[in-house]
């Protein structure tokens, strides 16, 4: 499987963070400096006033404090990111059914494709349900995913009913033995609620199979987004409660600093995996410290040679 | 947003009144809040300190002296300095050439191909020959939505052959409209990042190849700081000309737009506020900057009010109302209509002000409303239409009926009666007031009351 840093070697020039040149190890900060550092944070997307509280600790620990900046900044973002390590592919149950959701483009129909590769490389049995009935072509898209991987698709016809196809999908996992079972759903505004009624209309419709069901329900969040995310993500955790977090799309040059905010006000809704490119296999494991390295830009494997 | 905003300038300007003009002391603390507020509406970080530096020496100087409230002076400039750098509004495409070409570039996921379908379906409303062309050759699909798009739209569309690239695509599309009369041609390539020099290439060339005039990047709303980047590069690669924002149908602030605008001079051609292909809407600079700083888009309320409540509807029941013939049927329509304006919070979020009501208050407000109505509906759908006709019939018997019948308590069904008495009571006034004053004048009263 391929890791985080590999996944970035080809994308890695873009890790180059302006955060990397402007502080040294253990070398002193001045208040240019510390203008620099504000607006390298601000750059990747870190919500504005977290920036200046981090800025404010490192003033601080600059007056009476020993650490040297780098790891004052590091210890200060790793430790707003603090979350569960677990497999997320084991629920104990069979079939799990994971619904992914999210606003249009967030990138859900690839991602259930990736998930499905990786899944599968892990031996399990996978199904996809397809069930973006809206989107002219979106059950397509996935049931073409399901070819190249040679995954089983379950899908509807443009237009007809998400809730039946999700009951069918349902449905043919438990006849066919399968472990698990990823719903792609029509990207949503989170703004329109009767779209968001749809979505635990879908959650019902599964019950009726499984009361259990949905096992995970993942939203699927685009890198590049700004300080909207955490309305996106606050209202779909609303309607339906979020189990986990995918981020996609980090192999550009966006560096996502917005999931601070998201995870502080959601606590305990784990990041899952990070997509890191348009191929199946471009889905890694979220790695915390990765991804603070990253914003950071001082991890070993990403600017060394 | 714009609450804490204001709150946070009628605070630092509370002491300011009568002090003369504004110094650099004065409009400090006012600037550092702008300037949050900016960068948490993603207005990039660069555009947010050339914009503060500009508004900071506008107001310098500025007469304060009489202001009953320099905050909202001072936000008017804001507003206004913003506007003003937002640019024009409906600006056209470039239609030098015959057929004229545009080509969409954007990033992954920000809505190109919906785009094309919407702009197809528009120059055919205008009575143009549409060819879509679907350069996508990448993701799963993307051509084949293209293609249901383009038919709902009742345009033309042309894909890819097998092992087709998209420079010769693009040729091969430009040669057919000109032998077959189209008058526009879009090209819907497929999405990218601005550091894949590759695939950069790919579009450059396609802009040069089809010698489109019309090059649009096309962004989403909700994008973070890196809508900078992005623009620089498909700029300095492409030679944009215009932009379209999309997505405008969420709650995002729309900082980018203001980022991208100013870094690339381009204007803001169109913005896209849903799904449907009817969807694309020109874009006001005002009401842009409105909505970056989170003040209330009172404008758009008014006409989504227009297209939403039935006008044909609303003039009978005035008459009704005016004939004193008010009953709860039309009680109950009236209920339907403000519904259909959408959900009580969101028409809360594109009302100005109320500077102390904070969120939660307010989705608590609108969540009793909503919840008030839905219980008034119900409870008029289990009256019996002679019942609705002639509410005077509603007896206590009838009371514990109707409770039932809905899933209510007998106090929800005389609180609706209540409500519904004072309604009839104020039409009454209404009417009296008409038959002193003439008809129009009441009917304008009538008008400005709802």
């Amino acid at each position: 499987m391929v890791s985080w840093v590999q996944a970035l070697k080809k994308t890695r020039n873009v890790f180059a963070s302006a955060i990397q040149g402007v502080i040294s190890d253990g070398a002193e900060i001045d208040e240019l400096t510390l203008e620099q550092l504000e607006v390298a944070l601000i750059r990747a997307d870190l919500p504005p006033r977290l920036v200046a509280e981090l800025i404010s600790d490192l003033e601080e620990n600059q007056l009476h404090g020993t650490q040297p900046p780098k790891e004052v900044l590091r210890d200060g973002l790793r430790a707003r990111l603090v979350m569960q390590e677990t497999d997320p592919f084991d629920f104990g149950v069979k079939p799990a059914c994971i619904l992914l959701l999210g606003v249009n483009g967030a990138g859900k129909t690839t991602t259930c494709a990736k998930l499905a590769h990786r899944a599968a490389d892990m031996d399990r049995k996978v199904l996809l349900g397809a069930a973006d009935t809206f989107r002219a072509a979106g059950t397509e898209q996935l049931r073409l995913w399901g070819e190249r991987l040679n995954a089983p698709v379950v899908s509807g016809r443009q237009g007809s009913d998400a809730s039946a196809v999700a009951f069918d999908a349902m449905d043919a996992a438990h006849a066919r033995g399968m472990d698990l079972l990823f719903i792609d759903t029509a990207g949503r505004m989170h703004t329109k609620s009767h779209l968001m009624e749809e979505l635990r209309k879908m959650v019902r419709a599964i019950q009726k199979r499984d009361p259990e069901a949905p096992h995970g329900t993942w939203m699927i969040l685009d890198a590049s987004l700004g300080q909207n995310s955490l309305n996106q993500a606050k209202i779909f955790h609303d309607a339906v409660p979020l189990t986990g977090l995918v981020i996609t799309k980090l192999d550009g040059s966006s560096k996502a600093g917005f999931l601070f905010n998201v995870h502080q006000q959601l606590p305990g809704i784990p990041v899952l995996f990070t997509g890191l490119g348009e191929q199946a296999e471009d889905l890694v494991r979220f790695d915390a410290d990765a991804f603070v390295e990253g914003l950071l830009s001082l991890g070993s494997g990403t600017g060394d040679d | 947003m714009f609450d804490q905003l204001t709150q946070s300038l009628q605070k630092t300007f509370k002491n300011l009144r009568g002090q003369g003009k504004l110094s650099e002391e004065n409009v400090k603390d006012a600037l550092r809040e702008v300037r949050m507020a900016l960068l948490e509406a993603d207005v990039h970080f660069q555009v947010v300190k050339d914009f503060v530096a500009k508004v900071r020496e506008q107001v310098m100087g500025e007469d304060v002296l009489n202001s009953v409230s320099p905050g909202q002076q001072f936000i008017k400039r804001v507003h206004d300095e913003m506007e003003a750098l937002l640019g024009e509004k409906k600006v056209d495409f470039d239609r030098s050439t015959h057929p004229m070409a545009i080509v969409m570039l954007g990033l992954h996921g920000v809505g190109k191909t919906t785009t094309t379908g919407k702009l197809s379906r528009r120059f055919k409303e205008e009575g143009k020959k549409v060819l879509a062309v679907g350069c996508d050759i990448r993701r799963p699909a993307a051509v084949e939505q293209l293609r249901v798009l383009a038919e709902q739209a009742g345009v033309d569309m042309l894909g890819p052959n097998p092992g087709e690239t998209v420079q010769a695509l693009g040729v091969r599309a430009k040669n057919h409209a000109v032998l077959h009369g189209y008058d526009v041609v879009i090209y819907d390539t497929g999405g990218r990042l601005q550091i894949d020099d590759e695939l950069v290439r790919e579009v450059a060339d396609l802009t040069s190849m089809t010698g489109a005039k019309n090059k649009v990047l096309v962004i989403d709303a909700a994008m973070g700081q890196e809508s900078v980047s992005v623009a620089e590069t498909f700029n300095e690669r492409c030679g944009l000309t215009g932009l379209i924002l999309t997505k405008l149908d969420g709650d995002a602030r729309g900082g980018a737009a203001l980022s991208v605008r100013s870094v690339t001079g381009c204007p803001i051609l169109m913005i896209g506020t849903g799904e449907k292909q009817e969807d694309l809407q020109p874009f006001y600079p005002d009401r842009m900057a409105n909505r970056i700083l989170g003040m209330g888009d009172v404008i758009s309320l008014v006409e989504k009010a227009q297209t939403m409540v039935d006008e044909d509807e609303m003039a009978r029941m005035e008459k009704r109302m005016f004939s004193g013939k008010m009953d709860l049927e039309d009680f109950l329509k009236q209920l339907q209509q403000m519904k259909k304006l959408g959900s009580m919070t969101q028409i809360m979020d594109m009302m100005p002000g109320m500077p102390n009501v904070s969120a939660e208050q307010k989705a608590k407000a609108a969540e009793q409303g909503q919840t008030q109505s839905k219980r008034f509906e119900a409870i008029i759908l289990s009256m019996t239409p002679r019942e609705r006709q002639r509410p005077q019939l509603i007896n206590s018997k009838r009371r514990q009926r109707i409770a039932a019948g809905s899933g209510t308590r007998v106090k929800d069904v005389n609180d609706l009666l209540k409500q519904f008495k004072q309604t009839q009571k104020m039409t009454k006034k209404l009417k009296a007031f008409k038959g002193g004053m003439g008809g129009k004048a009441a009917r304008h009263m009538a008008r400005s009351m709802r």
